[in-house]
């Protein structure tokens, strides 16, 4: 039998506020074990929570962005459960009545565009990190840092609407950009900012009804969340072709193995018990309040992406390159905006300057090399004070040494030779000192124009004019 | 016999300079140390720190800058309303040694006020119970009828603290009648404020939508003296109502004529003890007489205010009381082998049997199957009994009550039957429920020479009216002026330090 594959994803995404959700701990990450607490995210008795407004007008705009409806009146939750990281007892969570209901999330699969919905936004807090190990002062303890707790959530769940390993994979990269977009969240997986958890089922192709799903939790990067369902979509096959029933559990995935194995069924069997949270009062969100944030929406990637094409008049693969990320997008408008040739300059950064990001592992508005001086390299070619093929070794060495192009140019002696007197000179020269060739090439073979060319640029390494080169060979040769 | 005077004559003393601060507080401590053993009221007694503050305030007096009319003033702090510094134990076992690093904000009012803090006065354990008799310091006893009955709970400590004299006033909660049973046990005057009015950043949570924050006083002058001191909007307490503060004191001398005051049929109860209706209608019969308009209402719901209430504040206890896992803070069973043990152990030795008989009944009332049987229809119920009381509202300025079905108990006699300890707050928990403010004034004595609390409940945010009913009962009775015999002598003559 032919099985259809039906993904729903559930994104954490740790929100770019200041302060903590309740409290006003700071929620920057270096500082020392237990440092960003106070009475309030570390439960004390008799303390009482304060909601952050600001991760509330976060969770809106990307509710806004999505299309979401936003709850007019809608109210946190506890969710009970004992663990060491949780210091109430309870996460103050929203459970019956998120913030944001519905919405959508356009992604491009293979050309075409599917529109996948989502089913609700929330607002949470984080749960703190237990310590296990051998490197601990004592190896048979477990500690726990408490500076996580409280940092605000938002959970995105999609509807069941994702049908592949590749498609969740690509739904997750546009997630992550959106929120780049706008601002709430810096989707860093490797540090958790960004977490994502996966329903996963089968069902006979054709047929409506859903199968039973797993859920497979601890995945921290793209290529995990495709490598895990692909495995759980076998593995799920297999139980069925057997005749068996997939059971519903929570699994996790092993990176290192590339398998999801079941979690323990007691660290599994939660009755969460939720009720309504005493300590806050329902919240209401004026209608102004979803207006200003409506009008705060920056432009997104669909749109960039469009408006590079009408704008710029770039091809559909460069904007696409450029506008998945909202820094690499930001660099390439700064530079066109200083060097106005839309085309040269989406190929010096989609080609070198990416490559120099990657080896270096910076992002855009790290890089030693500011838009500025990117245009100030991009006007030296054009002006033709240094040649193409010489401003590659350049950008490197501006790369490495964080220098000025005029600077580099000036100190290696590297500006173009475009006198035309010494150019002949040059090629008299070459010409002089290759005879056999000058003989064969007047007899016929024109072919060696090419080897005249490179002898002249290694004579003048690779400062000459490569035009100039070839009008001064041509008079010459005749 | 004690003859602590209420807060406002203290004031008075205090200004003219016929009192001194230091020598009150002291006065007080010396009375405590005489007092204590026989009673149990305090969990801790903070002398030095009481001292300091005392030297402050007399300090104040001495330069005329002493403008608070609690400057000086020594008070009884419910130990579940957190004093940095001072260890604040819930009279648990699991908080034995917990001291918090803030004050609550109560407390920072107090202080600002320039109050003296006595001591942090004993309770029923996290404030469940009715009798003071679940606290891990051992129970207290009622000044009155010789130490042999229960003072009522659960603000039992600050409650007898003020009967007995061992300070001028405290501060209590109250989450199903824990400050207005306690005064009405032992004579005094208890005012459980709207909830909203004060502020609970700072107060232990039993049960977080009833628990409010309260005065036990003298008298009703007292207790506008001390409600405006710790009224107002918090921003730390989100549910804490940004309402303005009247001036509370204005409204003591008007009088009732003109008011119209509802009786609730339902509040008479067969079974109920007589001399306690007896006292209660004649309190009512007082006021009528005093000018107050008699109006016959119902609050229907009545009958399923206990059962309601037992479903809400356990379901929430369970989960406020989940923090106390022996990680962070306070009581941690001794070497325990994995994490479970730690957690089990921990709660099964620092909790008492009550405590942990409410967290198992909220634990059930949350559970998935149950939830809707129990607490959500428990808060559909609780929409009920607020529409009780606005419609009761609708045709009265406040009502009258019993404020307990019967005078205090002897020690240890309900404790074996939780229902019969339960059903004490049969009149004082739906004020609770509904959110409303209510006040417990000194209605009389029975043959045994126990007290009787008449109680008074109004509209939210309406305390000015309760004040107004009692400060008028007190100038037409004298109740609210007999003390309890047989304690200890500590001070001859016209009184403290004099
Ligand atoms: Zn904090």
């Amino acid at each position: 039998m032919d099985y259809e594959c039906v993904i729903g994803l559930e994104v954490h995404a740790q929100l770019l506020t200041y302060s903590k959700l309740f409290c006003s701990c700071a929620t920057t990450f270096q500082a020392d074990p237990n440092d960003q607490t106070c009475p309030v995210c570390l439960g004390l008795p008799g303390v009482l929570p304060v909601l952050n407004r600001q991760a509330v007008e976060l969770t809106l705009r990307t509710g806004l962005a999505m299309q979401g409806t936003v709850a007019t009146s809608n109210r946190f939750a506890r969710k009970n459960y004992f663990y060491p990281d949780l210091p109430k007892g309870y996460q103050i969570s929203q459970f019956e009545e998120p913030l944001i209901e519905g919405g959508c999330l356009n992604i491009e699969i293979d050309g075409t565009t599917r529109q996948v919905c989502l089913n609700r936004i929330h607002l949470e807090e984080d749960a703190g990190k237990s310590i296990h190990g051998e490197n601990l002062a004592d190896p048979n303890k477990s500690y726990v840092d408490l500076n996580r707790t409280g940092v605000p959530l938002m959970e995105i769940v999609s509807a069941p609407d994702l049908r592949s390993p590749a498609e969740a994979r690509v739904y997750l990269q546009k997630l992550k950009t959106v929120l780049e977009y706008l601002d709430v969240c810096d989707g860093n997986m490797e540090e958790g900012s960004l977490r994502c958890d996966a329903n996963v089922s089968l069902r006979p192709v054709g047929t409506e009804t859903l199968g039973t799903r797993t859920e497979i939790k601890n995945l921290n990067s793209f290529r995990n969340v495709q490598q895990a369902i692909a495995y759980e979509m076998e593995r799920q096959r297999g139980v069925l072709e057997n005749g068996a029933s997939v059971v519903q559990e929570t699994r996790l995935f092993d990176a290192a193995r590339g398998v999801t194995l079941p979690m323990r069924s007691k660290e599994e069997a939660h009755d969460y018990r939720y009720f309504p949270e005493p300590d806050l009062v329902p919240l209401q969100i004026e209608p102004e309040w979803i207006e200003r944030v409506r009008q705060s929406i920056p432009e997104l990637p669909d749109a960039r992406r469009q408006r590079f094409v009408s704008q710029y008049g770039l091809p559909a693969y460069d904007a696409d390159v450029l506008v998945a990320s909202r820094a690499m997008a930001d660099y390439f408008e700064a530079t066109v905006e200083l060097f106005p040739q839309p085309k040269i300059v989406s190929n010096w950064v989609m080609g070198d300057f990416l490559r120099e990001l990657n080896q270096a592992h910076h992002r855009p508005d790290e890089a030693p090399v500011s838009p500025t001086r990117l245009a100030e390299l991009l006007r030296l070619i054009d002006e033709g004070t240094i040649s193409g093929k010489i401003a590659k070794t350049v950008f490197e060495d501006m790369y490495r040494t964080g220098k000025g192009a005029g600077d580099i140019v000036a100190e290696q002696g590297l500006v173009q030779m475009s006198d035309s007197d010494a150019l002949r000179e040059v090629i008299e020269q070459v010409l002089a000192g290759h005879p056999e060739q000058l003989a064969a090439y007047r007899a016929g073979k024109e072919k060696l124009l090419g080897f005249f060319v490179g002898q002249t640029m290694k004579a003048t390494q690779g400062k000459a004019n490569p035009a100039m080169v070839n009008t001064l060979l041509r008079q010459l040769l005749q | 016999m004690s003859s602590m005077r209420p807060i406002h004559v203290l004031r008075e003393q205090l200004v003219s300079g016929t009192l001194n601060a230091v020598a009150l507080t002291e006065a007080v401590l010396q009375h405590v140390d005489a007092v204590e053993p026989e009673l149990n009221t305090y969990v801790t007694v903070t002398a030095e720190q009481a001292r300091q503050q005392a030297a402050e305030a007399a300090d104040a007096f001495a330069r005329g800058v002493a403008r608070s009319p609690l400057q000086g003033i020594p008070l009884a702090i419910k130990d579940n309303i957190c004093t940095k510094g001072v260890r604040t134990t819930c009279a648990s076992r699991i908080l034995e040694r917990f001291v918090p690093p803030y004050d609550a904000t109560v407390m920072q009012r107090l202080q600002a006020a320039g109050a003296v803090m006595i001591g942090k006065a004993n309770m029923d354990e996290f404030a469940m119970g009715s009798s003071t008799e679940t606290s891990h310091f051992g129970a207290t006893r009622n000044p009155w009828g010789h130490a042999e009955y229960v003072p009522g709970g659960s603000s039992g400590g600050p409650a007898a603290a003020v009967s007995a004299g061992l300070g001028a006033a405290a501060l209590g909660s109250d989450t199903g009648g824990s400050i207005r049973q306690p005064a009405a046990m032992t004579g005094v005057v208890g005012l459980k404020p709207t909830y909203g009015r004060v502020s609970r950043f700072g107060l232990v949570a039993f049960a977080s939508s009833l628990d409010q924050i309260g005065p036990l006083t003298q008298d009703v002058h007292d207790a506008a003296l001390l409600l405006q001191a710790i009224a107002g909007h918090d921003p730390n307490d989100s549910t804490s109502g940004d309402v303005a503060v009247p001036d509370y004191t204005e409204v003591l001398d008007r009088g009732v004529r003109g008011l119209k005051l509802g009786v609730p049929r339902e509040y008479f109860v067969a079974g109920m003890n007589a001399e306690v209706e007896a006292a209660v209608r004649a309190g009512i019969e007082a006021l009528r007489q005093a000018g107050a308009e008699l109006i016959d209402v119902s609050l229907p719901h009545t009958p399923y205010a206990v059962a309601t209430y037992y479903i809400l504040a356990n379901a929430e206890a369970s989960a406020n009381l989940a923090r106390y896992d022996g990680v962070r803070f306070g009581f941690r069973a001794a070497e325990p082998a994995d994490l479970s043990d730690m957690y089990m152990r921990t709660r099964a030795e620092g909790f008492g049997a009550e405590v942990k008989r409410r967290i198992m009944l909220g634990t059930y009332a949350l559970s998935s199957g149950y939830y809707d049987a129990y607490y959500k229809k428990a808060q559909q119920v609780r929409t009920l009994f607020r529409q009780d009381f606005q419609r009761a509202f609708a045709d009265c300025d406040a009502l009258l009550t019993p404020v307990s079905p019967t005078p205090a108990f002897r020690l240890g006699e309900r404790l074996d039957d939780p229902l019969q300890m339960y059903l004490a707050d049969i009149f004082t928990i739906p004020m609770n429920l509904a959110g409303i403010p209510a006040l417990s004034v000194p209605c009389g004595l029975t043959t045994d020479g126990l007290p009787i609390g008449l109680q008074v409940a109004a509209p939210p945010f309406r305390e000015d009216v309760l004040l107004q009913v009692g400060a008028t009962f007190e100038s037409i009775t004298d109740f609210h002026t007999l003390k309890p015999d047989g304690l200890p002598v500590t001070c001859k003559g016209d009184g403290y330090g004099l």
